[in-house]
């Protein structure tokens, strides 16, 4: 772990993203804090945001790793134009995961779209860290 | 399901306990004994630890400050209210579903709305796309209201609806389909949410900036106050604050302080606190940890008396008696092992029930991968029934009243909500507290520290991160995604058959109350029988107050 993370010149950069309506924020502000807490660098969107909100702020950020929390059933409506806006702007290099009640048939779905990992309630956060570096870490690596 | 593994589990208890026997007492495990919320719980407790009077603190049931239940005979006199929530796809599916749980014994009605309807969206909003009769049904019209309460008598049943920020709109069509049946608003029966300061701490669906939504959920309570006596105009609630992850505490504190705060602006406007009090209600969520939650309750009812009595001035016993709705805890059920959330529901609804309530919904088993079946509904209020008609909870008041933990935890849960009371005041009140994301912070520092004593296996959850065993599929409901479509058809419609002109000048209307100070519900009303829909009300006042951005802290 630690060889791998000198290697990395900057912080992991990842934008945790609610989008839709709901308001469930509470796993999206516990992983937030917990990648934080775990060194990385999190910008958290607030609620209620577009997926063009989203799209862009991952490349204004210039992110590592998304995080998208969505507990509002919309799943299948909104994963799929986030991955449209960051594919037209040639983004294709962000590890994207997507949290929240996710039936099992839409998870083979959203991860034939390019969705790395989908958490469903009781992941645990250490998971979810581990997740995201040896993801980015190994994307890193691989350029 | 396996009784060879359960009977071999049950032996393996006999002979430990055999051991036991023969060795004298275990000595007590090395761990810190502590509820849910982090209270640390002693070994025992004893009449020591009853500080005070009793007959003053405790009291007799029915009776200032109703520790042991806001009525004299309680469950005897009335069983509580089997009120299970119901909301999903089109206002059609739902009225089936309302039509389902009355034939089956459910005694209230009670309104899911998608996130669209709780956020002032029209179905054929862009931000509505995908989200239409996802998390609960579509409202968006008059037209559709009247098709949710088909065939439902609203003289006969009371309702509840839960919506917030656009309360007042959905209260309008409410009060417009009486009309159509001939049921005058002093006859309709029910609770609506209305509790905005809630959404702006944990629900977060709100529309308006803070100021304007007290001054709407004020005119609101005038209007009950003066037209609907059988009506709740708002119900302060706990349940989400809860949800977002505060302890017991934090959702007794937060939820009171709340109330205190609509009897504040009520009283400012003028309105006598007699004359509304009667007419709040409370909305608490019944969590696993048992006796934590039924102390909550109790504590709830006792400060809510003294502070209506020594701080508001209320003269009425009614004023002073706090009633309130529980609903068991969404956030305890778990995605593995679904029928493990049955026994969950069982156990917390139990806690409502001996802490007290006046009505009670109980999740379904499914809730945490879906909106729940008509089968996991059905055993949700089978619950109920099995625990009103099998158990003999119900026969006698207030069964743990004078039990010397229950009295002893309700002492504590009740200091800690004045220790929070002292500092939000600090602050310069709720509303000011939420602005600085006061009680936020806090919710969601006690979120992270439960989470964190999950990760770290210091608290366990079946099936989560203990007993974890190979997963069972349960049937699910699945949402149609073509009534999205649907419903927009429908709008659309409304839209083409209604008079554009009186749509306007309602709308006009609106605006001028909105801006000349005057009570908002009757132009809501004007404008909600002109078939004005939600979102263009909501859009209207939205031009006068503006809207609401949080800056989020985590």
């Amino acid at each position: 772990m630690e060889a791998a993370s000198t290697s990395v010149k900057r912080k992991i950069r990842v934008v945790v993203a609610k989008p839709g309506l709901d308001g469930h924020d509470r796993g999206a502000k516990i992983i937030a804090r917990a990648l934080r807490d775990a060194g990385m660098e999190v910008i958290y969107t607030g609620l209620h945001q577009t997926p063009e909100q989203i799209a862009e702020t991952a490349i204004q950020e210039d992110a590592d790793a998304i995080g998208i929390s969505i507990l509002s059933g919309a799943h299948m409506t909104l994963v799929p134009k986030i991955v449209e806006l960051l594919e037209a702007q040639g983004v294709d290099d962000v590890l994207l995961t997507v949290g929240g009640t996710i039936p099992k048939r839409d998870i083979e779905r959203l991860k034939n779209l390019g969705v790395a990992e989908v958490f469903t309630p009781g992941s645990s956060t250490d998971e979810i860290v581990d997740f995201i570096r040896s993801g980015v870490e190994g994307r890193t690596r691989a350029i | 399901m396996e009784p060879t593994s359960t009977s071999a589990a049950g032996d393996a208890g006999a002979n430990a306990e055999a051991e036991a026997a023969d060795t004298g007492t275990p000595p007590a495990a090395e761990k810190n004994f502590t509820t849910m919320s982090g209270r640390p719980v002693r070994a025992k407790y004893g009449p020591d630890d009853l500080k005070g009077d009793p007959a003053d603190k405790i009291g007799e049931p029915g009776q200032y400050p109703f520790t042991r239940g806001p009525y004299e005979s309680m469950y005897r006199g009335r069983n509580w209210t089997m009120r299970q929530f119901a909301g999903f796809g089109t206002v059609e599916e739902t009225n089936e579903r309302f039509h389902y749980l009355l034939e089956h014994g459910q005694t209230g009605l009670s309104t899911a709305f998608d996130m669209p309807t709780l956020m002032g969206y029209d179905s054929d909003h862009a931000r509505s796309l995908g989200e239409v009769g996802r998390e609960g049904v579509a409202v968006d019209t008059l037209d559709d209201m009247e098709i949710l309460f088909g065939g439902i008598p609203l003289d006969k049943v009371s309702t509840s609806m839960t919506i917030n920020a656009p309360a007042a709109m959905l209260l309008a069509f409410y009060v417009l389909v009486g009309e159509r049946q001939g049921v005058r608003p002093e006859n309709l029966a029910g609770t609506i949410l209305t509790d905005f300061l809630k959404d702006y701490i944990a629900q977060k669906e709100w529309c308006f900036p803070v100021e304007p939504a007290m001054r709407l959920v004020t005119d609101m309570v005038e209007y009950c106050t003066d037209n609907m006596p059988r009506w709740h105009p708002i119900s302060i609630s706990g349940y989400h604050i809860r949800e977002a992850g505060a302890t017991a505490s934090q959702e007794l504190a937060f939820t009171l302080k709340n109330g205190f705060t609509y009897v504040e602006r009520a009283i400012e406007r003028g309105i006598d606190v007699d004359a509304f009090a009667p007419r709040l209600s409370f909305f608490f969520n019944s969590h696993i940890d048992f006796f934590e939650e039924i102390a909550k309750y109790r504590a709830a009812r006792r400060i809510w008396a003294r502070e209506l009595k020594e701080t508001y001035g209320a003269k009425k016993p009614e004023s002073m008696r706090l009633r309130f709705h529980t609903q068991t805890a969404g956030v305890s059920l778990t995605a593995q092992q679904p029928l493990n959330n049955i026994v969950r529901t069982a156990i917390e609804a139990l806690a409502g029930v001996l802490g007290g309530t006046q009505s009670l919904h109980t999740n379904s088993f499914d809730e945490a991968l879906a909106l729940p079946t008509e089968e996991a509904v059905r055993v949700a209020l089978r619950t109920q029934q099995i625990i009103k008609e099998e158990t003999g909870v119900t026969n006698t008041v207030d069964p743990l009243g004078g039990s010397y933990f229950v009295e002893s935890l309700t002492d504590e849960l009740e200091a800690d909500a004045y220790d929070y009371f002292r500092r939000i005041d600090e602050l310069g009140g709720m509303v000011e507290a939420v602005r600085q994301n006061f009680p936020q912070r806090e919710i969601g520092e006690a979120a992270f520290t439960f989470q964190r004593e999950l990760d770290d296996k210091e608290r366990l959850i079946v099936g989560v991160n203990s007993h974890r065993h190979e997963e069972e599929e349960v049937p699910l409901l699945h949402i149609d995604p073509a009534l999205e479509a649907k419903q927009v058809e429908r709008l659309k419609k409304t839209k083409e058959e209604r008079s554009q002109a009186e749509v306007d000048a309602a709308l006009t209307e609106l605006k001028k109350v909105a801006e000349d100070g005057g009570n908002m519900m009757y132009p809501i009303i004007e404008a909600a029988r002109a078939r004005t829909t939600e979102g263009e009300m909501v859009g209207a006042l939205q031009d006068v107050f503006g809207t609401y951005t949080e800056t989020p802290v985590f």
